[in-house]
């Protein structure tokens, strides 16, 4: 399925230059195996993956299935395999990877809808199977204060696993879910973790009983791979780790 | 697995070349686990030749006087030691120590998780493995 094209100059700037950005195309209706297509794009200092996709499917053929939205590593859309890393394609600029071919593939541990775009089914799925809101017997309306109140050390303590965009990246580069389809995985772990630290939560009993499991949180063997590629800071594995601390006890 | 979930598989999991040192742990640790596991398993037929008498199990531990039995037994101590220090600082990882504590993260987002202490803990086990392996070399081909 190899093909090389370019994009013609008139779209270039002095100041620019070429990479060779391999395309994964793959069509499971109707494709037995993936392949890629080769274009030469032209990129300044700024431009990222997904404005050389974009570039691609401008000039050369819109058939190349991507799925983005805000690109501005935002709305967790556009993430993909880019060379050989789990990233956001909006977030990554191709000065960055020092290298003059840039490899774009789908996800891994997704089922594959076409070329880049990958199914969340599964990731929402476990993200909603974990309780992704707070627990009160009590509610605000019935509740003579207007709201919960929290000091600032207490939203210190999960505030950072509140910037999750469920973008999946953890999920592509955790080695358990490569293998373990039905492993719970660091998104929904970590999604666990902040609402069981919110102090306004009184549901943490209910969730450690959902994550106490064979291919629950005892899966995670503290790889670290998915805080490595967290395009927000969230440190799934921190999370991971301090919510099995509640579990053995470590932390009350 | 079925093909359709897109899976890294075996392959992607024992793949250490991408997620920095932690992953490169992860991948000893695994690797070391089953050494161990396999050289248990040898061991445990190995001392089964004493049923054989003084004779058969003479025999048997010549195996282990060897060139390649020396090599075995010095990968076994390299493999013990390995996971013996890794496995203290995953156990206390896994408790919430060393993990660092939730913050507000700033760019370009280095995880707490992965702090210098953890790589201190595993570039100690493969330090300490590589010593421990030098010097039961050292012992075995020095007789």
């Amino acid at each position: 399925m190899a093909q090389v094209s370019s994009i013609s100059n008139e779209q270039t700037s002095p100041t620019s230059k070429l990479i060779t950005l391999r395309i994964s195309r793959f069509n499971p209706e109707h494709d037995e195996s993936s392949g890629f297509m080769e274009f030469s794009v032209s990129y300044e200092k700024w431009t990222t993956v997904l404005e050389a996709i974009l570039d691609v499917k401008k000039h050369h053929d819109h058939s190349v299935g991507v799925r983005y939205s805000c690109r501005q590593a935002t709305c967790g859309s556009c993430g993909m395999i880019i060379n050989g890393k789990p990233r956001l394609a909006c977030f990554t600029k191709i000065s960055e990877l020092n290298s003059d071919v840039v490899t774009v593939e789908p996800m891994n541990n997704f089922p594959i809808i076409r070329d880049l775009a990958v199914k969340f089914e599964k990731l929402f799925d476990t993200h909603q199977k974990i309780k992704p809101y707070l627990i009160r017997d009590d509610t605000e309306i019935e509740s003579n204060e207007k709201e919960f109140l929290q000091s600032p050390e207490e939203v210190e303590q999960y505030i950072q696993f509140a910037n999750c965009i469920k973008c999946g990246l953890c999920n592509s580069a955790c080695p358990t879910m490569a293998t373990d389809s039905s492993f719970v995985g660091p998104q929904a772990l970590a999604q666990a973790y902040r609402y069981v630290a919110d102090s306004r939560d009184k549901g943490k009993d209910s969730r450690l009983k959902i994550i106490d499991d064979s291919h629950g949180i005892w899966r995670c063997h503290f790889a670290g791979s998915c805080s490595q590629v967290c395009p927000k800071g969230v440190d799934p594995a921190m999370g991971i780790q301090l919510l099995r601390g509640y579990m053995l006890g470590f932390r009350s | 697995m079925s093909k359709d979930e897109h899976r890294e598989g075996i392959k992607g999991m024992a793949n250490p070349t991408r997620y920095g040192i932690e992953r490169v742990a992860y991948w000893l640790m695994r690797l070391s686990g089953l050494g161990l596991l396999a050289y248990f398993v040898g061991h445990i037929y190995e001392t089964s030749n004493i049923l054989r008498g003084q004779v058969g199990w003479n025999e048997f531990l010549e195996l282990t006087q060897t060139t390649e039995g020396h090599l075995v037994l010095a990968i076994v101590i390299a493999m013990c030691v390995f996971h013996t220090v890794n496995g203290i600082r995953v156990m206390l990882g896994h408790g919430g120590i060393g993990v660092g504590k939730p913050a507000r993260p700033d760019y370009p987002y280095e995880p707490a998780s992965q702090n210098y202490r953890h790589k201190i803990g595993i570039y100690s086990a493969i330090l300490l493995a590589a010593i421990a392996m030098m010097y039961g070399l050292a012992v075995m081909f020095g007789e």
